[in-house]
């Protein structure tokens, strides 16, 4: 793709970038562009790399090689443009706190190191809540709600950040119909604000739906577009056939010969 | 009762200030999962302590805990190496160093012992704690390290519950999990070397988790959690310090750990919601809804049989129906006539409009689960009956409906779904003749 590296036009540019875990590759050489006000969906079997895409563009794991400009810039110069709903597995959600105070969470970004969010924070949060349908849960402990009442305060912790890209790691994973529905409502709502979204995604029946931008990724990115161009059988076989393809075992002898295993 | 001069209360503010910093700091390190941590930590201290000792000749609290903080750290960052490079896991890890520091600190410590000057070191206190021996000098080296760690603890309050709560959200918005954990780490290491001299290194891990995991029955707030833990770290620490002037040759550290597991025991007993007794209860308050909702389905259940209008069910039907001992169908009698469901009469039982109207909804979320499951053939018929009884009590209105609603697409009569069951095992698969 002949983009500029300081090109300010697009939200997420990811040049030549291949990411390792223990020596052992997981992403090869992503060449991607994602244009802005795109709904787009990352789309991939198990162990494709999608999250850690997701996490190399926040430079939450190392990368081997290559970059990713956020608006031209480093991410560590852009991490206010940017929202982050991780998985809701990663964390325990027996953590003795509010859903509003991690909504709030949203807002440290913002407030910095030391600083205590204040009010205007405070009412961000709390519309953040209302727009994910949850301000009557507000002070319920996070512990007490549903998996998709959970999702749904991830969420607004992302929409209290205030960003310009978001990223979301599986945000339809395990919720109910009326969650989902109400979670793919305020991602139209944003596209239609010209916020670029992209979203790690696994059922393949509602991607023409929901995206019209699409990455198949399965360790490389096997083809990324619009969705009504990207979307066929045939990439679909690239991307899900064979799951032990040439790349993987070829990752696994790059780890053994690393780590000095034979 | 001890003599209450200002030896004494010296002593039990230091208890109480290391009871209340170990609180506080112990939440962060049991909710981080990191207590164990905190016990290597302690263990691997004790060669510190003597090795400071033995080069400096000086037992100036400052000095020895130096050397405890040092070989404390050095035996934590030993258990990261060993498990960064070989194929130990951290439990392993943790336990080879944590023998092998404290072993090494005993030998130590027995060399100390032996020797001239060694004697009055006093530093055997080390391992179970004294906090008798606790002087004005060092109430006033604890004071100062336990004003910082608390006022570390309060600015970094924000970045040390997103830390423990989502470190990769952290991360991503800046603010460096590496760098707020190393912090939190450091405070440990203070509060656990703040402890060492009354509570000793074998026991004050114990002081870090006890009043953390006791405090987390009472809330479901972190603030609350970090008060009321605090609350009963600084309590388990004063009144340890008390008990043991009782008796000068009881070491503190046990009778302190001894309190605050009493505190723990309470704790899980009789906190509400998250404890023993309210959970048993929650239980109990289930099984008695099912039963009475199965006494409830019995009643229309038999009086559909009886075809006739049955007005009064005997017990002895119902207890048949039910596969119940009549013992156990009288008491449900009594508590449905006392909650208004039933009239209770020498024949037996009559329902009320009220009891009817819960005895048609559990009948119909029962007969509708049964029909969802055979029409969608995802249980044999035979099966069904059992996971209905089950799944009845917790269907709520809202599934309910639902069900209803799917089985209306399936052109299946819901409206008479409650008068369908006249057969024993009540309906027949499509196609399937009676």
């Amino acid at each position: 793709m002949a983009h500029a590296i300081d090109d300010a036009t697009i939200p997420i540019h990811i040049h030549d970038m291949t990411v390792a875990y223990h020596k052992k590759p997981v992403l090869w050489d992503v060449d991607l562009a994602v244009p802005e006000g795109k709904l787009v969906g990352i789309v991939g079997p198990n162990g494709a790399g999608k999250s850690t895409m997701i996490k190399a563009i926040m430079d939450l794991v190392p990368k081997a090689s290559g970059w990713v400009r956020i608006y031209g810039q480093p991410y560590a110069r852009m991490r206010q443009t940017i929202g982050y709903v991780p998985q809701r597995e990663s964390v325990d959600w027996d953590f003795p706190i509010r859903a509003l105070d991690v909504v709030l969470m949203g807002r440290y970004g913002h407030v910095g190191w030391l600083r205590r969010p204040g009010k205007i924070d405070r009412e961000i949060a709390e519309s953040a809540l209302e727009k994910v349908g949850m301000a009557d849960y507000r002070d319920r402990q996070i512990n007490q709600l549903s998996g998709g009442q959970q999702q749904r305060v991830f969420l607004a912790r992302a929409l209290a950040q205030d960003a310009r890209v978001y990223l979301m790691d599986e945000p339809f994973a395990g919720v109910d119909a009326a969650t989902e529905r109400a979670i793919i409502e305020i991602l139209m709502e944003l596209r239609s604000r010209d916020k670029t979204m992209l979203v790690v995604h696994h059922d393949l029946q509602t991607v023409n739906q929901y995206f019209d931008w699409l990455v198949l990724i399965n360790m490389r990115v096997v083809a990324a577009g619009d969705t009504a161009t990207v979307f066929t059988e045939e990439n679909l076989n690239k991307t899900y056939g064979g799951r032990l393809t040439l790349l993987s075992d070829a990752a696994q002898a790059v780890a053994d010969h690393q780590r000095g295993v034979s | 009762m001890p003599v209450w001069d200002s030896t004494f209360q010296l002593v039990l503010l230091g208890a109480l200030l290391i009871g209340c910093t170990s609180g506080v700091l112990g939440t962060f390190a049991v909710l981080r999962k990191r207590s164990l941590l905190g016990d290597a930590l302690a263990h691997a201290a004790l060669p510190g302590v003597a090795l400071a000792f033995m080069l400096t000749q000086s037992k100036a609290l400052p000095v020895l805990l130096t050397g405890a903080s040092l070989s404390g750290v050095i035996g934590v960052l030993l258990i990261q190496v060993i498990v960064t490079y070989t194929r130990i896991k951290a439990d392993a890890a943790l336990g080879i160093v944590l023998s092998v520091f404290f072993g090494g600190g005993i030998v130590l410590l027995t060399h100390i012992q032996q020797s001239a000057v060694g004697n009055q070191s006093g530093l055997d206190k080390f391992l179970f704690g004294q906090a008798a021996s606790i002087v004005a000098s060092d109430l006033y080296a604890m004071s100062v390290m336990v004003v910082v760690v608390l006022v570390l603890v309060g600015l970094f309050f924000k970045e040390f519950s997103a830390l423990i709560f989502d470190p990769g959200f952290l991360a991503s918005i800046g603010f460096a999990p590496r760098l707020v954990d190393l912090l939190l780490m450091s405070l440990i290491v203070l509060t656990v070397m703040v402890g060492l001299q009354a509570v000793g290194v074998i026991l004050v891990a114990a002081m870090l988790i006890t009043p953390a995991v006791s405090a987390r029955f009472w809330t479901n707030d972190l603030l609350r959690m970090v008060l009321i833990s605090a609350f009963i770290g600084g309590l388990s620490g004063a009144a340890g310090a008390w008990i043991s002037a009782l008796a000068p040759r009881i070491p503190t550290g046990p009778v302190m750990v001894l309190v605050a597991t009493g505190v723990f025991v309470v704790s899980a007993f009789v906190a509400p919601s998250r404890g023993l007794i309210a959970r048993w209860r929650r239980l109990r308050g289930n099984h008695w809804r099912e039963n009475t909702q199965h006494f409830l389905r019995a009643c229309v259940e038999l009086q559909e049989q009886a075809d006739t209008d049955l007005s009064v069910i005997a017990l002895t039907d119902l207890a048949q129906v039910m596969h119940e001992p009549l013992y156990r169908v009288r008491r449900l009698a009594k508590h449905l006539a006392k909650n208004g469901k039933i009239e209770s009469t020498d024949e037996g039982a009559k329902l009320t409009t009220k009891g009817y109207d819960d005895a048609v909804f559990v009948l119909k979320s029962h007969r509708l689960w049964e029909y969802y499951l055979v029409y969608r053939s995802i249980l044999e018929e035979d099966h069904v009956d059992r996971s209905a009884d089950e799944v009845e009590h917790i269907l709520t209105p809202q599934i309910i409906e639902r069900l209803e609603a799917i089985l209306v697409e399936e052109n299946i009569d819901v409206e008479n779904v409650t008068s369908i069951h006249a057969t024993d095992s009540g309906f027949r698969k499509a196609g399937q003749d009676a």
